[in-house]
Protein backbone atom coordinates (compact mmCIF):
# COMPACT_ATOMS: atom_id res chain seq x y z
CA UNK A 1 0.00 0.00 0.00
CA UNK A 2 2.65 2.44 0.98
CA UNK A 3 4.09 2.58 -2.48
CA UNK A 4 0.81 3.85 -3.92
CA UNK A 5 0.58 6.81 -1.58
CA UNK A 6 2.19 10.01 -2.75
CA UNK A 7 4.73 11.39 -0.37
CA UNK A 8 3.69 14.92 0.64
CA UNK A 9 6.54 15.68 2.95
CA UNK A 10 4.17 16.65 5.74
CA UNK A 11 4.24 13.37 7.65
CA UNK A 12 4.51 13.89 11.36
CA UNK A 13 3.74 17.57 11.08
CA UNK A 14 0.68 19.07 12.81
CA UNK A 15 -1.50 19.12 9.71
CA UNK A 16 0.08 16.09 8.14
CA UNK A 17 -2.74 13.80 9.16
CA UNK A 18 -2.66 10.69 11.27
CA UNK A 19 -2.10 12.43 14.58
CA UNK A 20 -4.64 13.24 17.28
CA UNK A 21 -4.31 16.86 18.37
CA UNK A 22 -6.90 16.43 21.15
CA UNK A 23 -5.29 13.16 22.30
CA UNK A 24 -8.61 11.39 22.76
CA UNK A 25 -10.33 8.63 20.88
CA UNK A 26 -13.09 9.47 18.45
CA UNK A 27 -15.77 7.98 20.72
CA UNK A 28 -14.76 9.93 23.76
CA UNK A 29 -14.50 13.19 21.87
CA UNK A 30 -17.95 12.70 20.35
CA UNK A 31 -19.35 11.88 23.78
CA UNK A 32 -18.01 15.24 24.95
CA UNK A 33 -19.60 17.06 22.03
CA UNK A 34 -22.89 15.23 22.59
CA UNK A 35 -22.76 16.29 26.23
CA UNK A 36 -22.09 19.87 25.16
CA UNK A 37 -25.14 19.93 22.91
CA UNK A 38 -27.28 18.26 25.56
CA UNK A 39 -26.06 20.82 28.09
CA UNK A 40 -27.25 23.56 25.77
CA UNK A 41 -30.67 21.91 25.53
CA UNK A 42 -30.97 21.80 29.30
CA UNK A 43 -29.80 25.41 29.54
CA UNK A 44 -32.54 26.31 27.11
CA UNK A 45 -35.08 24.74 29.45
CA UNK A 46 -33.64 26.31 32.56
CA UNK A 47 -33.23 29.74 30.96
CA UNK A 48 -36.86 29.59 29.79
CA UNK A 49 -37.78 28.72 33.36
CA UNK A 50 -35.81 31.76 34.53
CA UNK A 51 -37.61 33.91 31.95
CA UNK A 52 -41.03 32.87 33.26
CA UNK A 53 -39.89 33.20 36.82
CA UNK A 54 -38.75 36.79 36.22
CA UNK A 55 -41.98 37.49 34.38
CA UNK A 56 -43.98 36.39 37.44
CA UNK A 57 -41.36 37.37 40.00
CA UNK A 58 -43.93 38.52 42.57
CA UNK A 59 -46.33 35.60 42.25
CA UNK A 60 -44.27 32.44 41.65
CA UNK A 61 -45.08 29.43 43.89
CA UNK A 62 -42.74 28.82 46.83
CA UNK A 63 -40.90 25.53 46.27
CA UNK A 64 -40.57 24.79 50.00
CA UNK A 65 -44.34 24.64 50.32
CA UNK A 66 -44.82 22.45 47.27
CA UNK A 67 -42.07 19.89 47.74
CA UNK A 68 -42.40 19.13 51.43
CA UNK A 69 -43.18 15.41 51.43
CA UNK A 70 -41.02 12.64 52.80
CA UNK A 71 -41.77 8.91 52.52
CA UNK A 72 -43.59 7.47 55.56
CA UNK A 73 -43.88 10.90 57.16
CA UNK A 74 -47.43 11.87 56.35
CA UNK A 75 -48.46 15.37 57.22
CA UNK A 76 -44.97 16.31 58.35
CA UNK A 77 -43.63 19.48 56.79
CA UNK A 78 -40.24 18.43 55.43
CA UNK A 79 -39.19 21.04 52.90
CA UNK A 80 -36.57 19.78 50.48
CA UNK A 81 -35.26 16.95 52.65
CA UNK A 82 -36.30 14.37 50.11
CA UNK A 83 -34.84 16.25 47.14
CA UNK A 84 -31.63 16.69 49.11
CA UNK A 85 -31.58 12.93 49.70
CA UNK A 86 -32.14 12.32 45.99
CA UNK A 87 -29.24 14.65 45.23
CA UNK A 88 -27.02 12.62 47.54
CA UNK A 89 -28.05 9.37 45.93
CA UNK A 90 -27.20 10.75 42.50
CA UNK A 91 -23.87 12.22 43.62
CA UNK A 92 -23.01 8.93 45.28
CA UNK A 93 -23.84 6.96 42.15
CA UNK A 94 -21.53 9.35 40.32
CA UNK A 95 -18.80 8.44 42.81
CA UNK A 96 -19.28 4.71 42.26
CA UNK A 97 -19.22 5.35 38.52
CA UNK A 98 -15.90 7.18 38.69
CA UNK A 99 -14.58 4.37 40.92
CA UNK A 100 -15.63 1.90 38.21
CA UNK A 101 -13.75 3.95 35.61
CA UNK A 102 -10.74 4.04 37.91
CA UNK A 103 -10.87 0.26 38.42
CA UNK A 104 -11.20 -0.12 34.65
CA UNK A 105 -7.97 1.77 34.11
CA UNK A 106 -6.27 -0.80 36.32
CA UNK A 107 -8.01 -3.67 34.50
CA UNK A 108 -9.72 -4.94 37.64
CA UNK A 109 -12.80 -6.61 36.25
CA UNK A 110 -14.33 -7.65 39.59
CA UNK A 111 -14.16 -4.14 40.97
CA UNK A 112 -15.65 -2.65 37.81
CA UNK A 113 -18.57 -5.07 38.11
CA UNK A 114 -19.20 -4.14 41.74
CA UNK A 115 -19.05 -0.39 41.17
CA UNK A 116 -21.14 -0.48 38.00
CA UNK A 117 -23.74 -2.48 39.91
CA UNK A 118 -23.88 0.12 42.69
CA UNK A 119 -24.18 2.87 40.10
CA UNK A 120 -27.16 1.17 38.46
CA UNK A 121 -28.86 0.68 41.85
CA UNK A 122 -28.32 4.37 42.69
CA UNK A 123 -29.76 5.44 39.35
CA UNK A 124 -32.79 3.19 39.78
CA UNK A 125 -33.48 4.59 43.27
CA UNK A 126 -33.24 8.10 41.87
CA UNK A 127 -35.71 7.43 39.05
CA UNK A 128 -38.09 5.82 41.55
CA UNK A 129 -37.81 8.84 43.83
CA UNK A 130 -38.58 11.14 40.96
CA UNK A 131 -41.67 9.10 40.13
CA UNK A 132 -42.76 9.48 43.75
CA UNK A 133 -42.21 13.25 43.56
CA UNK A 134 -44.33 13.38 40.44
CA UNK A 135 -47.07 11.37 42.12
CA UNK A 136 -47.24 13.83 45.04
CA UNK A 137 -47.11 16.78 42.71
CA UNK A 138 -49.90 15.48 40.46
CA UNK A 139 -52.11 14.39 43.34
CA UNK A 140 -51.71 17.63 45.30
CA UNK A 141 -52.50 17.98 48.94
CA UNK A 142 -54.84 20.86 49.80
CA UNK A 143 -56.54 21.84 46.59
CA UNK A 144 -57.36 25.41 45.62
CA UNK A 145 -59.85 27.59 43.82
CA UNK A 146 -59.27 29.16 40.42
CA UNK A 147 -60.57 32.57 39.46
CA UNK A 148 -61.87 33.92 36.16
CA UNK A 149 -58.46 35.41 35.47
CA UNK A 150 -56.72 32.08 36.07
CA UNK A 151 -55.35 33.06 39.48
CA UNK A 152 -55.09 30.46 42.23
CA UNK A 153 -56.68 31.14 45.63
CA UNK A 154 -55.64 28.88 48.51
CA UNK A 155 -57.27 28.50 51.91
CA UNK A 156 -55.62 29.09 55.27
CA UNK A 157 -56.77 29.35 58.86
CA UNK A 158 -56.05 32.22 61.24
CA UNK A 159 -52.53 30.95 61.95
CA UNK A 160 -51.72 30.78 58.27
CA UNK A 161 -51.78 26.97 58.07
CA UNK A 162 -53.16 25.55 54.86
CA UNK A 163 -56.66 24.08 54.90
CA UNK A 164 -57.70 21.39 52.46
CA UNK A 165 -60.83 21.56 50.32
CA UNK A 166 -62.36 18.48 51.96
CA UNK A 167 -62.27 20.28 55.30
CA UNK A 168 -64.17 23.22 53.85
CA UNK A 169 -66.76 21.84 51.48
CA UNK A 170 -70.29 21.22 52.69
CA UNK A 171 -71.57 18.64 50.26
CA UNK A 172 -75.17 18.90 49.25
CA UNK A 173 -76.11 15.33 48.38
CA UNK A 174 -79.39 16.39 46.79
CA UNK A 175 -77.56 18.25 44.09
CA UNK A 176 -75.25 15.38 43.17
CA UNK A 177 -74.89 15.31 39.43
CA UNK A 178 -73.69 12.50 37.23
CA UNK A 179 -70.89 12.80 34.74
CA UNK A 180 -72.19 13.06 31.21
CA UNK A 181 -70.83 10.15 29.21
CA UNK A 182 -70.73 9.72 25.46
CA UNK A 183 -73.05 6.70 25.54
CA UNK A 184 -75.87 8.84 26.98
CA UNK A 185 -75.89 11.67 24.50
CA UNK A 186 -77.31 12.06 21.07
CA UNK A 187 -74.09 13.60 19.86
CA UNK A 188 -71.86 11.13 21.65
CA UNK A 189 -70.05 13.84 23.49
CA UNK A 190 -68.66 13.24 26.91
CA UNK A 191 -67.49 15.69 29.52
CA UNK A 192 -64.33 15.68 31.58
CA UNK A 193 -64.26 14.03 34.99
CA UNK A 194 -66.28 16.05 37.46
CA UNK A 195 -64.39 17.82 40.23
CA UNK A 196 -64.73 16.40 43.73
CA UNK A 197 -66.55 19.50 44.94
CA UNK A 198 -68.44 22.23 43.18
CA UNK A 199 -67.56 25.86 43.76
CA UNK A 200 -70.95 26.35 45.48
CA UNK A 201 -70.09 23.70 48.05
CA UNK A 202 -66.82 25.46 48.79
CA UNK A 203 -68.52 28.85 49.04
CA UNK A 204 -71.11 27.47 51.43
CA UNK A 205 -68.49 25.86 53.66
CA UNK A 206 -66.27 28.92 53.59
CA UNK A 207 -69.13 31.21 54.64
CA UNK A 208 -69.98 28.93 57.58
CA UNK A 209 -66.43 28.55 58.91
CA UNK A 210 -65.54 31.99 60.18
CA UNK A 211 -61.85 31.29 60.82
CA UNK A 212 -60.95 30.65 57.16
CA UNK A 213 -59.06 33.12 55.01
CA UNK A 214 -57.87 33.21 51.43
CA UNK A 215 -54.27 33.33 50.35
CA UNK A 216 -53.46 34.78 46.91
CA UNK A 217 -50.52 34.11 44.60
CA UNK A 218 -49.01 37.54 45.21
CA UNK A 219 -45.86 37.54 47.31
CA UNK A 220 -45.32 40.09 50.06
CA UNK A 221 -42.03 41.89 50.54
CA UNK A 222 -40.97 39.19 52.97
CA UNK A 223 -41.45 36.59 50.26
CA UNK A 224 -44.62 35.09 51.72
CA UNK A 225 -48.00 34.75 50.09
CA UNK A 226 -50.51 37.55 50.75
CA UNK A 227 -53.37 36.62 53.09
CA UNK A 228 -56.59 38.53 52.55
CA UNK A 229 -58.88 39.77 55.32
CA UNK A 230 -62.11 37.89 55.99
CA UNK A 231 -64.23 40.42 54.06
CA UNK A 232 -61.89 40.49 51.08
CA UNK A 233 -61.71 36.69 51.13
CA UNK A 234 -65.49 36.36 50.97
CA UNK A 235 -65.65 38.92 48.19
CA UNK A 236 -63.01 37.21 46.06
CA UNK A 237 -64.53 33.80 46.56
CA UNK A 238 -68.04 34.94 45.73
CA UNK A 239 -67.29 37.17 42.74
CA UNK A 240 -64.12 35.82 41.12
CA UNK A 241 -63.82 32.11 41.81
CA UNK A 242 -65.14 29.83 39.09
CA UNK A 243 -63.91 26.35 39.95
CA UNK A 244 -61.74 24.14 42.06
CA UNK A 245 -58.31 22.73 41.25
CA UNK A 246 -56.88 19.62 42.86
CA UNK A 247 -53.32 18.59 42.14
CA UNK A 248 -51.61 19.47 38.90
CA UNK A 249 -51.70 18.88 35.18
CA UNK A 250 -50.44 20.90 32.22
CA UNK A 251 -53.44 23.25 32.25
CA UNK A 252 -54.19 23.88 35.94
CA UNK A 253 -52.36 23.32 39.17
CA UNK A 254 -53.19 24.15 42.75
CA UNK A 255 -49.77 25.70 43.42
CA UNK A 256 -49.97 28.80 41.27
CA UNK A 257 -49.27 29.79 37.70
CA UNK A 258 -49.74 26.94 35.18
CA UNK A 259 -46.20 27.53 33.92
CA UNK A 260 -44.84 26.27 37.23
CA UNK A 261 -46.27 22.79 36.68
CA UNK A 262 -45.36 22.85 32.99
CA UNK A 263 -41.72 23.55 33.74
CA UNK A 264 -41.72 21.02 36.56
CA UNK A 265 -42.97 18.29 34.25
CA UNK A 266 -40.72 19.21 31.33
CA UNK A 267 -37.47 19.84 33.17
CA UNK A 268 -37.58 17.04 35.74
CA UNK A 269 -39.19 14.79 33.14
CA UNK A 270 -36.44 15.44 30.59
CA UNK A 271 -33.84 14.90 33.28
CA UNK A 272 -35.58 11.75 34.54
CA UNK A 273 -35.60 10.43 30.99
CA UNK A 274 -31.84 11.01 30.86
CA UNK A 275 -31.39 9.11 34.12
CA UNK A 276 -33.54 6.27 32.81
CA UNK A 277 -31.58 6.02 29.55
CA UNK A 278 -28.36 6.30 31.56
CA UNK A 279 -29.44 3.33 33.69
CA UNK A 280 -30.28 1.31 30.58
CA UNK A 281 -26.92 2.11 28.95
CA UNK A 282 -25.14 1.31 32.22
CA UNK A 283 -26.90 -2.06 32.36
CA UNK A 284 -25.75 -2.88 28.82
CA UNK A 285 -22.14 -1.98 29.66
CA UNK A 286 -22.46 -3.83 32.98
CA UNK A 287 -23.28 -7.05 31.14
CA UNK A 288 -20.44 -6.43 28.70
CA UNK A 289 -18.08 -6.13 31.66
CA UNK A 290 -19.40 -9.38 33.15
CA UNK A 291 -19.00 -11.14 29.81
CA UNK A 292 -15.39 -9.96 29.71
CA UNK A 293 -15.73 -7.95 26.50
CA UNK A 294 -13.39 -5.26 27.77
CA UNK A 295 -10.96 -7.79 29.25
CA UNK A 296 -10.53 -9.21 25.77
CA UNK A 297 -10.34 -5.70 24.34
CA UNK A 298 -7.71 -4.97 27.02
CA UNK A 299 -9.31 -1.59 27.44
CA UNK A 300 -12.19 -0.30 29.55
CA UNK A 301 -12.74 2.93 27.64
CA UNK A 302 -16.39 2.08 27.05
CA UNK A 303 -16.97 2.29 30.81
CA UNK A 304 -15.31 5.68 30.74
CA UNK A 305 -17.63 6.90 27.97
CA UNK A 306 -20.86 5.86 29.70
CA UNK A 307 -19.31 7.30 32.84
CA UNK A 308 -19.06 10.67 31.13
CA UNK A 309 -22.76 10.50 30.29
CA UNK A 310 -23.64 9.46 33.83
CA UNK A 311 -21.67 12.32 35.38
CA UNK A 312 -23.38 14.69 33.00
CA UNK A 313 -26.78 13.54 34.27
CA UNK A 314 -25.55 14.29 37.79
CA UNK A 315 -24.21 17.66 36.65
CA UNK A 316 -27.58 18.64 35.21
CA UNK A 317 -29.34 17.59 38.41
CA UNK A 318 -27.10 19.91 40.43
CA UNK A 319 -28.47 22.80 38.37
CA UNK A 320 -32.08 21.59 38.38
CA UNK A 321 -31.86 21.20 42.16
CA UNK A 322 -30.65 24.77 42.57
CA UNK A 323 -33.02 26.47 40.19
CA UNK A 324 -36.14 24.46 40.88
CA UNK A 325 -35.89 23.80 44.58
CA UNK A 326 -33.51 26.28 46.18
CA UNK A 327 -33.63 29.63 44.40
CA UNK B 1 -6.39 6.80 25.42
CA UNK B 2 -3.07 5.21 24.52
CA UNK B 3 -1.26 7.40 27.00
CA UNK B 4 -3.68 6.32 29.69
CA UNK B 5 -3.20 2.56 29.77
CA UNK B 6 0.53 2.54 30.29
CA UNK B 7 0.72 4.18 33.70
CA UNK B 8 -2.24 4.34 35.98
CA UNK B 9 -2.06 4.87 39.65
CA UNK B 10 -5.33 4.83 41.53
CA UNK B 11 -7.17 8.10 42.04
CA UNK B 12 -9.51 6.80 44.75
CA UNK B 13 -8.25 9.20 47.36
CA UNK B 14 -9.09 12.22 45.25
CA UNK B 15 -12.49 10.75 44.29
CA UNK B 16 -13.51 10.40 47.95
CA UNK B 17 -12.18 13.87 48.68
CA UNK B 18 -14.36 15.35 45.93
CA UNK B 19 -17.36 13.34 47.15
CA UNK B 20 -16.99 14.77 50.67
CA UNK B 21 -16.61 18.24 49.21
CA UNK B 22 -19.75 17.94 47.06
CA UNK B 23 -21.72 16.53 50.00
CA UNK B 24 -20.67 19.34 52.31
CA UNK B 25 -21.62 21.97 49.74
CA UNK B 26 -25.01 20.30 49.22
CA UNK B 27 -25.65 20.18 52.97
CA UNK B 28 -24.75 23.86 53.28
CA UNK B 29 -27.15 24.66 50.43
CA UNK B 30 -30.00 22.73 52.03
CA UNK B 31 -29.42 24.27 55.47
CA UNK B 32 -29.35 27.77 53.97
CA UNK B 33 -32.49 26.93 51.99
CA UNK B 34 -34.32 25.82 55.12
CA UNK B 35 -33.32 28.49 57.61
CA UNK B 36 -33.12 31.31 55.03
CA UNK B 37 -31.04 33.80 57.07
CA UNK B 38 -32.81 37.17 57.13
CA UNK B 39 -29.82 39.29 56.16
CA UNK B 40 -29.18 37.12 53.08
CA UNK B 41 -32.84 37.40 52.07
CA UNK B 42 -32.93 41.17 52.50
CA UNK B 43 -29.66 42.10 50.85
CA UNK B 44 -30.01 42.50 47.12
CA UNK B 45 -27.02 42.33 44.79
CA UNK B 46 -27.59 43.12 41.09
CA UNK B 47 -31.39 42.75 41.38
CA UNK B 48 -31.22 39.33 43.06
CA UNK B 49 -31.21 38.21 46.68
CA UNK B 50 -27.76 37.54 48.11
CA UNK B 51 -28.95 34.06 49.13
CA UNK B 52 -29.73 33.21 45.51
CA UNK B 53 -26.28 34.41 44.45
CA UNK B 54 -24.74 32.13 47.07
CA UNK B 55 -26.77 29.18 45.74
CA UNK B 56 -25.69 29.88 42.18
CA UNK B 57 -22.02 30.29 43.07
CA UNK B 58 -22.05 27.06 45.11
CA UNK B 59 -23.74 25.27 42.20
CA UNK B 60 -21.07 26.42 39.76
CA UNK B 61 -18.45 25.34 42.28
CA UNK B 62 -20.01 21.86 42.39
CA UNK B 63 -20.30 21.77 38.61
CA UNK B 64 -16.59 22.61 38.35
CA UNK B 65 -15.63 19.68 40.56
CA UNK B 66 -17.94 17.23 38.81
CA UNK B 67 -16.56 18.22 35.41
CA UNK B 68 -12.91 18.50 36.39
CA UNK B 69 -12.55 15.57 38.80
CA UNK B 70 -15.31 13.09 37.93
CA UNK B 71 -15.43 13.68 34.19
CA UNK B 72 -11.66 14.08 34.22
CA UNK B 73 -11.67 17.31 32.26
CA UNK B 74 -8.45 18.28 34.03
CA UNK B 75 -6.66 15.51 32.17
CA UNK B 76 -7.85 16.49 28.69
CA UNK B 77 -5.89 18.68 26.31
CA UNK B 78 -6.40 22.41 26.32
CA UNK B 79 -8.06 22.23 22.91
CA UNK B 80 -10.80 19.81 23.93
CA UNK B 81 -11.35 21.54 27.24
CA UNK B 82 -11.87 24.91 25.62
CA UNK B 83 -13.99 23.53 22.77
CA UNK B 84 -16.43 22.11 25.32
CA UNK B 85 -16.26 24.47 28.29
CA UNK B 86 -15.92 27.83 26.58
CA UNK B 87 -18.67 27.05 24.08
CA UNK B 88 -21.06 26.17 26.89
CA UNK B 89 -20.08 29.04 29.16
CA UNK B 90 -20.38 31.79 26.56
CA UNK B 91 -23.57 30.57 24.88
CA UNK B 92 -25.34 29.91 28.17
CA UNK B 93 -24.32 33.25 29.68
CA UNK B 94 -25.64 35.04 26.62
CA UNK B 95 -28.92 33.10 26.62
CA UNK B 96 -29.51 33.71 30.31
CA UNK B 97 -28.71 37.40 30.02
CA UNK B 98 -31.17 37.92 27.17
CA UNK B 99 -34.00 35.86 28.62
CA UNK B 100 -33.82 37.22 32.14
CA UNK B 101 -33.68 40.81 30.88
CA UNK B 102 -36.73 40.18 28.71
CA UNK B 103 -38.56 38.42 31.54
CA UNK B 104 -37.98 41.39 33.80
CA UNK B 105 -39.20 43.75 31.08
CA UNK B 106 -42.44 41.80 30.68
CA UNK B 107 -42.91 41.87 34.45
CA UNK B 108 -42.69 45.66 34.34
CA UNK B 109 -45.20 45.79 31.48
CA UNK B 110 -47.63 43.61 33.44
CA UNK B 111 -47.21 45.73 36.53
CA UNK B 112 -47.34 49.17 34.94
CA UNK B 113 -49.92 48.38 32.27
CA UNK B 114 -53.54 49.44 32.51
CA UNK B 115 -54.80 45.91 32.17
CA UNK B 116 -55.65 43.95 35.30
CA UNK B 117 -54.38 40.38 35.47
CA UNK B 118 -55.65 39.57 38.93
CA UNK B 119 -59.40 39.09 38.68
Amino acid sequence: METTVANTGTEGKTWGGGNKPLKVSYGKMMMWFFILSDALTFSGFLAAYGFSRFKFIDSWPIADEVFNHFPFLHGVDAPMYYVALMTFILIFSSVTMVLAVDAGHQMKQKKVILYMFLTIIGGAIFVGSQAWEWKNFIKGEYGAVETKGGQILQFVDQEGHRVALHDIAIVNTHKDRAQHQSKNGVWYESEKALPTYTIEEIREGFAKKGNLLIRTQILTEKGEKTILSREESLKRLNTDAIGIVEGANLIHNEYGTPLFANFFFFITGFHGFHVLSGVVINIIIFFNVILGTYERRKNYEMVEKVGLYWHFVDLVWVFVFTFFYLV
Amino acid sequence: MGHDTAHHESNTKRIWYVFVLLSVVTIVEVILGIIKPAFLMETTVISMKLLNWIFIILTIYKAYYITWAFMHMEGETKGLRRAVVWTAVFLISYLIFILLTEGDYIYEVFKAGHKSWDF
